[in-house]
């Protein structure tokens, strides 16, 4: 077997808030405690979640954006979970992020063709027919017109700025890319455009794709395989169409059973899962099985028990009574 | 009978330097008590901009509207766009109601929730501050919160998103209105907490047998909840239509676009999405044409390019459902047919 182009193994992001004066009284935010799973070259694995899961955490201590408090992350085999800033600059050319707002992740003040280009001059990369050129083909590439490069962000639409992004983040032919909802502020006609886009990118480009999103439509078209999160924990890994098909994990099936589909018949006849409350706070998550307090399946054993993510059929299951 | 509210060629205008923002124009439609009316459309269609001239909500020296919006009520009729401010004023929160997309934002960060939505009754009521009290726990039980009569004395900043929406809604309906506006109400919340308030809203309605107006740009969202549908486009209705007319028949090419450019989960599509090309134009000049021109892939079907030099009128395609285009319903369906095919 191939290795895989990232391996995350035990990943644990804790943030540590303190309050008062001397900051004696601290509490620890578990945002994101113990996660495993790997992404294959070439495939897309979707990561979702509702917000407050630890889905954008996970993303940002992965390309060490954060410092992961415990647990390592493996990029083609090479543990970078602990190496130093300039160990780890090479790698950047070749994990590259895609951020959620078009607006507030491009520098107003600088010119589109300065910030695509920001990304060579950073690297000490020549491309064969300069710079310029290379900027210039990476804008048609995404759909823009290469006239363009003199122009300032806020003289792009919303859509635009995201390829603007994307152009960015392809500059310089990465393997993997994490787009952190990459189309959840975009109108639904321009979000099924950018999402073309990065099928065809990825088609083009040989890209493997960690997608956090928390929107599950857009997740089931683009991904190979997803990953569920909840309150920092996994709850179920799974094929795309098992996981949508047949979920095991509670959790997944109210989440799925929550989505309005945008057809009335059948929206009808549907039967949702309620589920009661909301996401308990990361700072004081309960005990055993996270998902217990708002599970209709909870036992005593969840709620002392933490279960272990376990094969269940085709999937990977974290739960002490899967479906 | 006559339907409870009639808006007639609404146009909403914002001038600026640049030149004059057509937000919305000519926008008509009609509601019953009962009813919901889901207003779908994309950022800057004028979805928004069309109800607060309704309830208002517009600063009358930087805005030009024309048009009327007509609440029949048993006392007579009332025309909300052409009133003076003080009838206005005593027909929010009693006759109409609406509530927004960021609870946190449209809460007072300094009053309790009790205090706020005390207040709102207060504005209709006589009554004792006791009275008042006692009235918003009652309607925090209602919209779902426990613990009323403690919770009523919390902070905004206590409650979570999916609980400050009940607030809010708790508010909204306390004297009972008759038209409640939802704009965007569970946009910035998550999938289970929004099938939470989308429920409690049709319980709400089903209470108080109000008229609710579901502005969304969630098709999802719609098909559950919606009774009849507006498709806005670029500050113009180009479709009306009931929610299975909207969904199975529709004979818009800007509808239909949007309908093919929404995945769904419970289907997977190996094929690209489909789309719609291009973006939605500036609202200061707008083509003389049809503003979706530019966009649309039926255009081409149309003689002599009336698409690019004639504004369709809105006509009724079949019984109640209005749609503006120069195509009839039947070329409509034949095209799709063969480009359905061809894909």
């Amino acid at each position: 077997m191939t290795t895989p182009i990232l391996q995350v193994q035990g990943l644990k992001k804790h943030f540590i808030s303190t309050r008062g004066i001397v900051g004696r009284d601290k509490s620890i935010v578990k945002a994101v405690d113990g996660i495993d799973f790997e992404v294959n070259a070439g495939e897309t694995v979707g990561l979702v979640g509702e917000s407050g899961c630890g889905k954008t955490t996970a993303g940002r201590t992965i390309v060490r954006l954060y410092e992961p408090t415990a647990g390592k992350i493996f990029f083609e085999g090479q543990d970078i979970s602990n190496i130093s800033k300039n160990e780890m600059k090479p790698l950047r050319s070749q994990i590259q992020m895609i951020f959620q707002d078009p607006y507030a992740s491009l520098n107003p003040r600088q010119t589109v063709g300065s910030i695509i280009s920001a990304s060579f001059v950073i690297q000490k990369v020549n491309p064969p027919n300069g710079i310029k050129i290379a900027v210039q083909d990476l804008l048609a590439r995404v759909g823009l017109n290469p006239e363009h490069i003199n122009r300032f962000p806020h003289e792009f639409s919303g859509g635009q700025r995201q390829r603007i992004g994307i152009a960015r983040a392809l500059a310089l032919r990465p393997k993997l890319i994490i787009a952190d909802e990459p189309v959840s502020a975009l109108d639904v006609s321009i979000q099924a455009q950018v999402v073309n886009l990065l099928d065809d990118l990825q088609d083009d480009f040989g890209l493997s794709y960690l997608f956090i999103a928390h929107d599950l439509s857009v997740v089931q078209h683009i991904s190979d395989r997803v990953i569920v999160m909840y309150l920092g924990k996994i709850m179920e890994i799974a094929k795309t169409q098992s996981l949508f098909s047949s979920p095991h994990h509670p959790y997944t099936k109210a989440l799925l059973s929550a989505v309005p589909i945008p057809d009335p018949e059948i929206e009808k006849k549907r039967e949702h899962i309620m589920l009661t409350g909301d996401l308990p706070s990361p700072a004081n998550p309960p005990t055993g099985c996270v998902f217990n307090t708002r599970c209709w399946k909870a036992q005593d054993k969840c709620r002392i028990v933490a279960p272990e993510l376990l094969q269940v059929g085709a999937s990977e299951v974290a739960c002490h009574f899967p479906e | 009978m006559k339907p409870f509210l009639e808006v007639k060629n609404l146009t909403v205008e914002f001038p600026t330097e640049d030149g004059t923002v057509q937000a919305t124009e000519d926008v008509s439609f009609s509601l019953d008590l009962g009813e919901t009316l889901a207003i779908v459309g994309e950022s800057g269609c004028g979805k928004s901009v069309s109800n607060m001239a309704i309830m208002g909500l517009h600063n009358p020296k930087r805005t030009q509207i024309s048009g009327s919006a007509i609440f029949n009520l048993e006392s007579g009729p009332i025309d909300a766009i052409n009133t003076d401010s003080e009838t206005l004023r005593k027909m929010r929160g009693k006759t109409m109601s609406m509530i927004f997309q960021d609870p946190m934002s449209s809460l007072h960060p300094y009053y309790t929730v009790g205090n706020q939505i005390a207040e709102a009754w207060h504005l209709h009521n006589e009554g004792s501050r006791k009275t008042g009290a006692k009235r918003a726990a009652e309607m925090l039980d209602l919209v779902g919160i426990p613990d009323s009569h403690k919770r009523i004395n919390d902070f905004p900043h206590q409650f979570s998103g999916g609980m400050r929406q009940r607030v809010m809604i708790a508010m909204a309906v306390v004297n009972n209105p008759k038209l409640l506006i939802a704009d965007e109400p569970t946009t910035a919340l998550d999938v289970t907490v929004q099938s939470q308030i989308l429920t409690l809203l049709k319980t709400m309605q089903k209470e108080f047998n109000m008229a609710i107006i579901l502005i969304t740009h969630d098709l999802g969202v719609v098909a559950s909840i919606a009774d009849r549908i507006n498709v806005m486009y670029a500050g113009r209705l180009v479709e009306q239509g009931t929610v299975d007319e909207i969904f199975y028949k529709s004979v818009h090419p800007y509808t239909l676009g949007l309908l093919g450019s929404i995945p769904r989960v419970d289907q997977s599509i190996d094929k690209r999405l489909k789309t719609i090309q291009g973006q939605p134009p500036s609202l200061i000049e707008l083509p003389s044409g049809c503003a979706f021109e530019p966009r649309c892939e039926f255009a081409t079907h149309v003689p002599k390019g009336l698409c690019k030099t004639s504004r369709p009128e809105t006509t009724e395609k079949s019984i109640g459902h209005f749609a503006r285009c120069h195509l009839s319903a039947a070329e409509i369906y034949e095209i799709n047919r063969f480009q359905k095919a061809d894909r």
